[in-house]
């Protein structure tokens, strides 16, 4: 009698515990607000992507990968869109974090985003492997 | 056998704390998949390609 009482509030715990893991909070106004941002930026950025001008780099932020590809007059408008877009994926894997309790979690959101933008990249793009930039 | 069942109870209890205290990494990849599906837009994969001629306008806004 007592045993099955026992053993109910046991699976009662992991089934909490498992139920608490399944998602990540991704819907806080911060996260919302840098999602649009970036969605907008991004038809600016893929025929740039497309071009092989700018790539996935292996740290979860964008890079000039082929300067010679953008116009030297442009250049420093391709420049500003790459910090704008990189300024607001780091602020992205710290609101994640944040949005979860756990800033320290930072690093490994931002890894993880690293290796999904790279996998989900579409061909043609240029993502950077082991060091060294890759042509889908 | 109470004390037994009490003993495994605790452990388990303090494995879910600190389990929730790593990173959870399958959860965050289907957070990463979701948003950049969004950023993205790969839902409708085909983008028109008049949206590409405007990159090389740059950004207007800095």
């Amino acid at each position: 009698m007592n045993i099955k009482r026992w053993i109910a509030v046991l699976l009662l715990a992991f089934s909490s515990a498992l139920a608490a893991q399944g998602n990540l909070e991704i819907d806080s106004p911060a996260i919302a607000a840098l999602k649009g941002a970036m969605q907008q930026r991004h038809a600016r950025l893929a025929p740039l992507y497309a071009a092989g001008a700018v790539g996935q780099a292996a740290d979860g932020t964008i890079a000039l990968r082929d300067a010679s590809s953008v116009p030297l007059a442009q250049r420093g408008q391709v420049n500003s869109l790459i910090a704008a877009e990189n300024a607001d994926r780091l602020a992205l894997y710290r609101e994640i974090a944040r949005a979860n309790d756990h800033p320290e979690w930072e690093a490994d959101v931002r890894r993880t985003f690293a290796q999904r933008w790279i996998d989900r990249a579409q061909p043609g793009w240029w993502v950077q492997r082991g060091g060294s930039w890759v042509r889908k | 056998m109470r004390l037994a069942l009490a003993a495994v109870l605790l452990t388990t209890a303090t494995a879910c704390v600190t389990i929730n205290i790593y990173f959870p990494a399958a959860a965050a990849e289907k957070a990463a998949d979701r948003i950049i599906e969004e950023v993205w837009q790969l839902q409708e994969s085909s983008r028109p390609a008049a949206e590409a001629s405007d990159a090389a306008e740059g950004e207007s806004k800095q």
